[in-house]
């Protein structure tokens, strides 16, 4: 059942699912918070990969129409809607990506690390120590 | 009954309604930015609030009768334009984000007053009116793309929201953290389903892709891109095993946006899951993989019993709200996976029911955080002779979470026992009552702290300020009269779930 032309075939796949699973590896294994996004950016560019790849037509060109509107009906177009798509999907990566990197910034000013693991040791301290952190500084005036 | 689809392109007022039910919230949201002030903020989201739930509300009244209100983006007819697409089961859904956010907004003027720095306030709102924007759009569109990307767009504003509890707890940054790596593997998987029915079907139009897909349900794509998308938005509604983001993130969150988001996020995630699984993959699809006996029947039975009884040992009362959400999550998912429009009905009207409960007891829960200092149950002690109206508050709210007849727990747990027993499923009757036992456990430990525990022998009355105290008696008392009034809320979930259930969905 899986021959040459199969794995060859599906060439986009195999890239688009070894960097899938790299990223999510990357995203589960790795303590530090900053690597955590590095390997959530690579995730999500592999399926903006896997979106473009499907979007391509063999002999086809760029779909763009000739500047004299003179459609030549013979020529074969590529697919340009997944790449749009995409286009939206990466806007919302890199406010993804800026928002968590903002947290982390927010979690090394208050935890002094962006470790998981000292992270996880200080917040078990808090929980069982069963106060509030930030008691000591009051907000409101009531 | 007959399916009737309206569509003009007149420009009247009322034709507007679906694009003017995103465009009001999403407006604001700038507008608020722009002009700075923390005070006209919260009076432009209040307002912007009221004008959405009256825009839902008409829009219910306007396909109550089963009919389907098809809006073309631009003029662009679909497959190819975007459609928004309103029937009975969007509208009613859209009716409980308006209305829980025009309960909560007034609650959130002192709330954020104490959680949160006044120099925040206005692009707290702004976060806020953008969270409602995407979780409304989410709801209204025809066209799955533009799901994911309501879905961000209210996704990324709770994960700022959340993180603005930092103020009271620094767990807040590291549980907003948490939510946002899951959030975006959920919705990048929900992005990989979508992208594998674009590649068999060629659209992204609902309905259409509904159509093409009839009669592929052998095709390994299209089983993968189910498989993708009920795992993303298994992530996203905390679905039992899947829900690790959750608790903490409603526990540390500031309060009003714990009450939002525990009324409106999970639920609008299960609407996704809804929408995918009997619009666009049909039922048939669903008997054919048998995947709602093997995969969600169980773990909803896991969410229903685990899950409550984790919330029974929590120390903190948002912590056990919270894991008592993912257990009435489960209640939802049974409904689901019963596979028949009785359980469906009851999966959507406990959607509602469970909805404005929990907004009830999460507001409730913000009271304490003010008046108490924490939400800590050894902060409650006593509260109930100190804080009296507030804690008759969270009574009501927990016999509603309970279920005891005269509240909408009760009649959105009955429908789901009939539809068990109806399938000749009593064994899951029997669970739902255990698990329902296990909510009389949890809730009488708030009720004891309250009333039995006293902190202080000498009693001084403070409570929770007036603005605060209205919202609460307004989602409480609306969990009374859900129990009593029950027609509106069991015909309209009756009328879209038969309507899902149509097998012939006539195209535009």
């Amino acid at each position: 059942m899986i021959t040459w032309e199969f794995i060859i075939g599906h060439l986009n796949y195999w890239f688009f699912i070894v960097l899938m699973m790299t990223g999510l590896y990357i995203v589960i294994a790795k303590g530090n918070l900053v690597k955590k996004v590095v390997g959530l950016n690579i995730f999500q560019t592999s399926v903006f990969m896997f979106y473009i790849s499907i979007g391509k037509v063999i002999g086809g060109t760029a779909p763009i129409f000739p500047v004299d509107m003179k459609i030549n009906n013979d020529v074969v177009y590529s697919n340009p809607l997944p790449h749009v798509l995409i286009l939206t999907a990466i806007v919302v990566g890199i406010a993804t990506t800026s928002l968590a990197l903002a947290l982390i910034v927010r979690i090394r000013e208050e935890y002094g690390t962006i470790e998981e693991d000292e992270i996880f040791i200080i917040e078990q301290e808090l929980d069982f120590s069963n106060t509030r952190s930030n008691t000591d500084k009051p907000i409101g005036h009531f | 009954m007959s399916l009737s689809i309206s569509h003009s392109d007149s420009f009247s007022l009322m034709e507007q309604l679906p694009i003017l039910q995103i465009l009001v919230p999403f407006v604001s949201a700038p507008l608020i930015v722009f002009i700075g002030n923390r005070k006209v903020a919260w009076w432009i989201a209040f307002i912007a609030s009221v004008i959405s739930l009256l825009i839902a509300i008409n829009l219910l009244l306007l396909v109550n009768d089963g009919s389907i209100i098809s809006y073309h983006i631009g003029g662009w007819a679909p497959p190819i334009g975007i459609e928004y697409r309103v029937d009975a089961l969007n509208a009613f859904v859209l009716v409980l984000i308006t209305l829980i956010s025009s309960i909560v907004v007034p609650y959130a003027y002192q709330s954020i007053e104490n959680e949160i720095p006044e120099q925040h306030h206005t692009l707290f709102y702004a976060a806020y009116l953008l969270c409602v924007t995407g979780l409304m759009g989410v709801v209204i569109t025809g066209d799955v793309f533009n799901v994911f990307v309501f879905l961000e767009i209210s996704s990324l504003a709770s994960y700022v929201l959340i993180s603005l509890g930092s103020h009271r707890d620094k767990r807040a940054l590291t549980s907003a953290f948490n939510y946002l790596i899951i959030g975006t593997i959920g919705a990048t998987f929900f992005v990989i389903g979508i992208g594998l029915l674009y590649m068999v079907t060629g659209t992204l139009n609902m309905v259409d892709m509904a159509e093409l897909l009839e009669g592929k349900s052998s095709s390994s794509t299209v089983r993968s891109a189910f498989a993708f998308i009920v795992v993303g938005v298994g992530l996203k509604l905390a679905i039992y095993p899947l829900h690790i983001w959750l608790p903490k993130a409603y526990t540390f969150a500031p309060s009003v946006i714990t009450a939002f988001l525990a009324a409106t996020a999970t639920k609008v995630a299960i609407y996704i899951l809804i929408r995918f699984m009997f619009t666009i993959f049909r039922p048939s699809f669903l008997e054919e993989l048998n995947v709602l006996d093997l995969v969600i029947l169980p773990l909803s039975i896991a969410a229903m019993i685990i899950a409550s009884l984790i919330a029974v040992f929590q120390k903190d009362f948002k912590g056990l709200l919270a894991y008592s959400s993912i257990a009435q999550v489960g209640y939802i998912l049974l409904g689901i996976s019963l596979m028949s429009e009785r359980g469906l009905t009851a999966a959507i009207i406990h959607i509602f029911n469970h909805g404005i409960t929990k907004v009830a007891l999460f507001m409730v829960a913000g009271a304490y955080v003010i008046k108490r200092g924490g939400s800590l149950l050894t902060d409650l002690q006593g509260a109930g002779f100190t804080m009296p109206w507030t804690s008759a508050a969270t009574v009501i709210g927990c016999l509603s979470l309970i279920g005891i007849p005269g509240t909408a727990g009760f009649i959105s747990k009955w429908i789901l026992v009939e539809a068990a027993i109806e399938n000749g499923k009593w064994p899951l009757a029997i669970i739902i009552i255990f698990s329902s036992l296990l909510a009389v456990i949890y809730c009488w430990r708030v009720i004891e702290t309250l009333y039995f525990k006293n902190g202080d022998s000498k009693i001084i009355v403070n409570e929770a300020p007036l603005s605060m105290l209205i919202s609460i008696w307004i989602a409480s008392l609306a969990c009374i009269y859900f129990g009593f009034n029950t027609d509106t809320t069991i015909s309209i979930s009756d009328l879209a779930a038969k309507m899902l259930y149509l097998t012939s969905l006539n195209s535009y």
